[in-house]
């Protein structure tokens, strides 16, 4: 893998720099993929609270698989779906760390829904990110349970068939309407407004967890170009104009 | 001091004793008082008990918990130990040490809640995914139940690889005298220098079973086969029962190991010449030892409650220098001494 060229030139100020918690490695994701910002908000948050030493991450299967490589923290690799589980592990062992999940919309509403709303049930003390991006990506473009009605992927080549495969699942809402959960909002990064929007929310939600809150979530709706066979230039304009209709953004729960 | 305790009694405060501190379950017939036990008595001792949504979600919570350091544990009956078989293929692809109690009942699919060993593949031979091997104990009595749940937690750490006690309904509901191991001081767990710890002063650690690079994924397995390959010169346990002048051995392990010291016993009374072979480690499983008494002995009657498993290990050890007849009893039928004893009589003369 390459290493990401930081020399700064003489006579030039750095106004944009690297985070302290993210290597050196470059990220693996595709061209005009969400994954990227939303890595590097994680990486801001951990930053701005001071909490790199005391941070665990899981991993989870999919597109951001190799985010052990891409953060200076401890990480553990968890299994298709088992992330919430494998955080419930970690934190309960040992309490004193801070520990997030980054899964996508297979990983988490699909194969790892019941992980998820029991985590979440349960009030586990830990930060989720969750990136909603209706496909799965790294296995090749599958309709996922968050993939729009008659939206065309591998798997639905005619177009997603409601009367056949379900309605976009709208798992944010469903944890919403929970006792345990903390915090639950909607955030998207297709415009800077936006980024810094869902900067804040990941800060919160992961200053919830310092706080001993409890259980915190952050859906970020993004884009998938690679998949949905748009250009990179077009996937801010796919979440704006198709995939909020399904997934409006906003706080579903906020427990102060 | 002894104690009367149930088989599944007795493994939970044996778990405890040895220092295990985080326990996740979810409820299933014959451990449920394992279950109970824990529940009562860990947070006591500080420690961690959670009753998870799933086997799935339980095995994934032992993998979090080991990855952090923490001695800890899960339990379960056959159908539920299916359910962990993903989380048990990556606790040891990351080489995380953990324990794993089941207690076997009949199957396949929900079969039911009697005492059967038809795991013994399963459990031995990789019941989930991938080139993996578990450290298998089998215990035939509530004594030796906590005695091998303290030896799996020390073997699960000092090798890094995952353990499973292998009992059954019979041994996890009976009640024997226990005269219960010392605890394990904390001082004498070994360090964990790879566990997840927070990355402060020191690179960050990561605990993972995945390398998309065939070549250097093949070293790390390398690496792991030649622990196995460790495992198995120094873990090797069975036991062996008047078999210096036997014309005939049992080979049988945990219940029907029991069963059959019974059987020996009665046969020895009628001046049969009969021994009993137990393994003890089912994996590594005793074929050295196996194979040298089969240099004299000129029958082995396995006898299992299944139709014939831990039977493939007993052939491949002996290796056509003795006959290798069978004996194995179905979906949680238990056989008696008696019934055992008319087929030892099959094969050998008085």
């Amino acid at each position: 893998m390459s290493v990401v060229e930081t020399k700064v030139p003489a006579g030039f100020v750095p106004v944009y720099t690297r985070p302290k918690s993210l290597s050196d490695k470059r990220f693996t994701y595709c061209p005009g993929c969400h994954h990227g910002i939303i890595t590097r908000l994680v990486a801001e948050a951990i930053d701005e609270l001071g909490i790199q030493e005391r941070t665990v991450g899981v991993a989870p299967v999919g597109c951001a698989v190799f985010l052990y490589e891409f953060f200076r923290c401890d990480f553990a690799q968890a299994a298709h779906g088992r992330a919430c589980a494998v955080a419930t592990g970690i934190k309960r062992a040992n309490p004193e760390l801070i520990v997030f999940t980054y899964q996508g919309d297979g990983d988490l509403a699909a194969i790892g829904a019941a992980e998820t709303i029991h985590a979440a049930n349960r009030g586990e003390n830990i930060t989720v990110i969750f990136v909603n991006n209706q496909i799965y990506g790294m296995t090749g473009g599958e309709m996922a349970p968050t993939t729009l009605p008659g939206m065309r992927t591998v798997t639905t080549p005619e177009g997603r068939d409601v009367r056949t495969t379900g309605y976009p699942l709208r798992i944010s809402e469903m944890l919403a309407q929970l006792d345990g959960p903390a915090y639950i909002t909607r955030q998207a990064v297709f415009d800077v407004r936006h980024v810094q929007m869902a900067r804040k929310a990941i800060l919160k939600a992961f200053r919830n967890q310092l706080e001993g809150k409890g259980f915190s979530l952050v859906e970020v709706v993004a884009a998938c170009p690679t998949n949905l066979r748009i250009p990179p230039t077009e996937g801010n304009r796919w979440v704006k104009e198709q995939a909020l209709k399904y997934f409006p953004l906003g706080d579903l729960k906020v427990r102060d | 001091m002894k104690v009367l305790l149930r088989g599944n009694e007795a493994m939970a405060e044996a778990a405890i004793r040895a220092g295990c501190r985080c326990y996740f379950c979810y409820p299933i017939t014959p451990q449920g008082e394992l279950v109970e036990y824990m529940a009562r008595h860990l947070p006591r001792h500080g420690g961690v008990f959670l009753q998870a949504e799933s086997e799935v979600a339980a095995i994934n919570m032992v993998y979090g918990a080991a990855a952090a350091g923490v001695r800890t544990m899960t339990s379960s009956s056959s159908p539920g130990i299916s359910l962990k078989m993903e989380g048990i293929s990556y606790l040891a692809g990351a080489r995380l040490p953990a324990v794993i109690v089941n207690v076997m009942r009949a199957g396949p699919g929900l079969g039911n809640i009697a005492p059967a060993q038809g795991d013994y593949f399963q459990a031995t031979k990789g019941g989930g995914h991938g080139d993996y091997r578990l450290i298998v104990l089998a215990p035939s009595t509530v004594q030796e139940a906590a005695e091998l749940v303290m030896l799996a937690f020390d073997l699960s750490d000092r090798y890094r690889v995952p353990a499973m006690i292998l009992a059954d309904g019979m041994l996890g509901q009976m009640m024997e005298p226990v005269e219960l191991p010392e605890p394990i001081p904390p001082e004498r767990i070994p360090p964990k220098p790879w566990a997840l710890t927070g990355a402060k002063d020191r690179a960050p650690n990561v605990v993972s079973s995945f390398d998309l690079d065939p070549y250097r994924f093949r070293e790390i397995l390398r690496a792991l086969w030649a622990v196995y390959r460790e495992i198995e010169r120094n873990e090797v346990r069975w036991e062996e029962y008047a078999t210096e002048d036997a014309e005939l051995v049992l080979v049988a392990y945990g219940t029907m190991g029991r069963i059959c010291r019974t059987v020996v016993r009665r046969a020895r009374k009628e001046g049969l010449r009969v021994g009993l072979f137990r393994p003890i480690s089912l994996w590594p499983f005793p074929s050295a030892p196996l194979r040298r008494l089969a240099e004299r002995v000129p029958v082995f009657l396995t006898v299992e409650l299944s139709a014939g498993q831990m039977w493939e290990d007993v052939r491949l050890a002996v290796e056509g220098r003795a006959k290798t007849p069978f004996y194995g009893e179905l979906g949680g039928v238990v056989p008696t001494p008696e019934e055992i004893l008319s087929e030892v009589k099959k094969h050998v003369r008085g």
